[in-house]
């Protein structure tokens, strides 16, 4: 585990980049990280993801995957890889500050 | 008199109702068996199939006969669970109610839900061989293949026994070899995950084999349509590969009744359960085995042996009125079969991950290393699963929790071993 700097704050991260502590994430990094990740403006579409994840980690602990946000965050996986391009569950939880999802085994 | 529902008929349900009537051999305790058909495949056998080393009816048998005495079987497909009566109505209509209820309906296969995979092609030059019908009609297909691009797909996670895959992709290296037609083909791993294998020191030594048999990897891969026609795999981010002959593991997703009982499963049909107690967070008296359970480890038969004990111990215990303090760990393991007559293992649970090292002790099977001994262990397996698996029987020295006296833990674990 590391520190990292973003706008300013002392945030916790994995070796990925991933926020280690959901509750020190807010908005405006949200954005910043987003900019980092060549998403140069975050519209209203992302932040259904966004807020999304959240509320998906906050209840069961692991960000959800591709195909479980395609069936529930009302985005489709198509635009989805539009909104976060590559790897859209990862890239999503990345920007929405929480941990790496855990995946599958 | 208490009774006990299990949905289900395959590997979890089969050898938890065993086990439930080895423990409890009285009548007091009634248990039934639902499954939808009647042919239980020994599924790692479906590996074997394309190459001819295995035919359709040599793995298969019937559901009812590999139930003890005392079990009821019936017949039918399940049409939902209502828990708020704790009863399972099936689709004759017949209601079920159940003091325990057990899931082991396992996972579907969903080939409908990727755009084009059942279109033009389809069990021509795109095949699975998750099933019986798709492994026998690829066993013909590959058996008049010439040469061209042979590409091997997951779609995306979870799949059962994710090592498969890899498996098949070295198995028809090895086949093509035999044929004397391994020049002529291109083979190539296409999966979504970042690596060969969702653990990173197995998905090393797995990529290690790949590259050393001249298979392609290709990673990050989330095939978003197969196109059968122009023999293309197109992926969600609009990157190509074109194929001769795909062979893909289509989406996987729970059996369909568990969305139609509100409050059992979650968006994928899969049941979510306690890890380590395998009870339901739906309700307590539900408990889930196998590969229809939401938990984090892999979907393997391996997995819904080790669970068995602890769900049968769990059932017993809640029927009791005591605490649940059976425990499982999460432990799988699963030979590699990597071709010439040679297989690798691995084996871990929720904390560690596949290491090297011999297994289940010092003198046991090399981890994370081809060998004959393994691949004779991996041929072997069946006549275990019939015999001794299935009837719930214990295997001597080889309890639920994973062992560790024979692993090279050093670097998981610190300095203790
Ligand atoms: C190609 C392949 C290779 C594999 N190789 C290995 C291996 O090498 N090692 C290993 O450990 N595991 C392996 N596995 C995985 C292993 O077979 C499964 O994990 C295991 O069988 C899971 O058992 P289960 O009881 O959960 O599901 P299953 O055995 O699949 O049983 C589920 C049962 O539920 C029934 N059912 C489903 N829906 C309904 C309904 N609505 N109504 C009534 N009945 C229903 C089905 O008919 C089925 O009989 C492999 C799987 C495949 C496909």
């Amino acid at each position: 585990m590391t520190t990292r700097t973003i706008a300013g704050r002392t945030v916790r991260v994995d070796d990925e980049g991933f926020f280690e502590d959901p509750g020190q994430w807010d908005e405006e990094l949200a954005a910043e990280l987003a900019r980092e990740a060549g998403i140069t403006e975050l519209t209203d579409r992302h932040w259904q993801v966004i807020r999304y994840m959240r509320k998906e980690y906050a209840e069961k602990g692991t960000g959800p995957t591709v195909r479980a946000l395609g069936k529930s965050s009302g985005v489709s996986v198509k635009e989805l890889y539009e909104l976060f391009p590559k790897g859209p569950a990862k890239l999503a939880a990345k920007i929405a500050g929480i941990p790496k999802p855990r995946g599958c085994v | 008199m208490r009774r006990v529902v299990i949905l289900g008929g395959g590997t979890g349900g089969t050898l938890a109702a065993n086990r439930l009537r080895r423990r409890h051999p009285g009548r007091e305790l009634e248990i039934t068996v639902v499954d939808q058909d009647r042919a239980h495949v020994y599924q790692p056998g479906l590996l074997f199939v394309p190459f001819g080393l295995a035919t359709p009816e040599e793995i298969v048998r019937p559901r009812d006969r590999q139930l003890l005495g005392g079990i009821a079987f019936l017949e039918q497909p399940v049409d939902r669970v209502d828990l708020g009566t704790d009863s399972v109505r099936l689709a004759d209509g017949t209601e079920l109610a159940y003091d325990v209820l057990v899931v082991a309906t396992g996972a579907r296969l969903l080939p409908g839900e990727t755009e084009g995979l059942l279109g033009p092609g389809w069990m021509r030059d795109v095949f699975t061989f998750y099933d019986l019908a798709g492994a026998a009609a690829l066993a013909a297909r590959l058996a008049t293949f010439e040469g061209g691009r042979l590409v091997v797909n997951v779609i995306d996670m979870p799949i059962k026994c994710p090592v498969a895959p890899l498996e098949f992709a070295m198995l028809a290296d090895w086949f093509l070899e035999e044929r004397g037609t391994r020049d002529r083909v291109e083979i190539t791993y296409v999966t979504p995950l970042d690596a060969a294998f969702t653990k990173p020191v197995a998905a090393r030594a797995l990529a290690g084999l790949l590259d050393e048999k001249g298979i392609e990897l290709v990673t990050e891969f989330n095939t978003g349509q197969v196109d059968g026609e122009s023999g293309t795999l197109t992926s969600f981010d609009g990157r190509e590969v074109p194929f001769d002959l795909a062979v893909v593991v289509p989406l996987h997703g729970g059996a369909e009744y568990v969305g139609r009982s509100p409050g059992l499963g979650d968006d994928l049909d899969f049941v979510p359960a306690d890890p380590r107690t395998l009870q339901s967070t739906a309700k307590p008296n539900v408990f889930v085995i196998g590969d229809a359970a939401s938990v984090p480890t892999s979907k393997a038969g391996s997995v819904t042996h080790f669970e068995g004990e602890v769900l049968v111990e769990n059932v017993g215990r809640f029927l009791a009125g005591e605490p649940l303090d059976a425990e499982y760990d999460g432990h799988a393991n699963c030979f590699i079969e990597t071709g010439f007559h040679k297989a690798l293992m691995i084996d871990f649970n929720y904390d560690t991950e596949p290491v090297g090292g011999h297994y289940p002790g010092p003198v046991g099977l090399p981890l994370l290393k081809e060998s004959r001994l393994n691949h004779l262990g991996k041929l072997m397996f069946q006549w275990f699963y019939w015999h001794t698996l299935l009837p719930g029987r214990d295997l001597p020295g080889l309890g639920p929790d994973m062992p560790t006296a024979g692993k090279s833990l050093a670097r998981n674990r610190g300095a203790g071993r």
